[in-house]
């Protein structure tokens, strides 16, 4: 049974990572998250990137966020990656697969993965 | 929407969008009935204004905002008999007790009834968009309930934030624990 007192043991845990993660976050995720987003499937999109994200060992470097309506509805799920520098890439019609392949190698290995980017449609 | 969980989704962002500090989502179930019911202490809509949010084309930008959630959600609930409540208190009217409330009220065997789906994930969505506000989830069926209160869980957890990730992985255990009793 869950209780109250495992959480207690996560806040002692986390309370002495806490400090170490502040201003390390390089990299911004950011998953389109009104009616239309929802609607194409954007809540298991954002969760496959949270999930990828840790399994891959980057939050600290990354973080994942949510948006409303950026005007491309039609593209939904749409997922922004902004990065040092102001470069910005903008990944269309996402699935939960397409998310962990972005992690693996646009996150982790640096490399766009230009086929699932607006610019391929 | 293919699940009533991504309307509720979909409706509790309005909530947070429009400031509130506390959003109770509460569903209660029967063998016939299932009634949603997303109440805010947010800032409310005027009579206007909340005329004219169940229409999918009333879209000038102070209400852009509610844009086709609410309709879908109308929608969704009328085609299976029910029906959708908005009541809403702006701060001027309330100052007390402003905010909104969305009901909506399913007919769960009429055979255009869309199914709940994945509500855990829902609210572990909303909960790690939303840290700093506060949600209490209720599920009642048969006498049984599931709850969540992230009030409770904050003042647990003091500095760490609710949007940590090994803390949603536990609100989505501790959920999924409870609707196995459910």
């Amino acid at each position: 049974m869950k209780s109250l007192a495992e959480l207690q043991a996560i806040k002692d845990k986390m309370k002495s990572k806490v400090v170490l993660r502040e201003g390390t976050n390089e990299i911004r995720v950011v998953v389109g998250m009104a009616t239309c987003g929802i609607a194409a499937g954007a809540r298991p999109v954002l969760n496959a990137f949270v999930e990828a994200v840790n399994e891959a060992g980057l939050a600290g470097e990354v973080t994942v966020s949510q948006t409303g309506c950026i005007g491309i509805c039609q593209y939904e799920p749409v997922v922004e990656v902004f990065e040092a520098g102001n470069k910005k890439t903008t990944y269309v019609k996402m699935t939960p697969e397409k998310a962990k392949t972005v992690v693996e190698k646009h996150l982790k290995g640096g490399k766009v993965v230009a086929e699932f980017t607006i610019e391929s449609k | 929407m293919k699940e009533l969980s991504l309307n509720v989704l979909d409706i509790t962002e309005n909530s947070v969008k429009a400031g509130a500090t506390l959003t109770e989502i509460s569903i209660t179930e029967t063998d016939t009935e299932l009634i949603i019911s997303i109440k805010d202490n947010g800032c409310g809509m005027s009579e206007e204004i909340l005329m004219s949010v169940t229409d999918p084309f009333y879209t000038t930008r102070t209400t852009r905002r509610v844009g086709l959630g609410i309709p879908l959600f109308k929608l969704a609930a009328e085609m299976t008999g029910g029906r959708l409540e908005i009541k809403s208190r702006t701060k001027d009217m309330d100052p007390e007790g402003h905010g909104t409330a969305v009901t909506a009220y399913f007919f769960k065997n009429h055979i255009d009834f869309t199914p709940l789906g994945d509500i855990v994930s829902t609210l572990t969505t909303l909960i790690r968009g939303h840290a700093e506000v506060d949600f209490l989830f209720t599920h009642e069926k048969d006498g049984r309930c599931v709850t969540l209160d992230t009030r409770e869980l904050r003042a647990m957890l003091e500095d760490v934030p609710l949007d940590t990730y090994e803390v949603i992985k536990w609100i989505e255990g501790y959920l999924e624990e409870q609707y196995d009793n459910l």
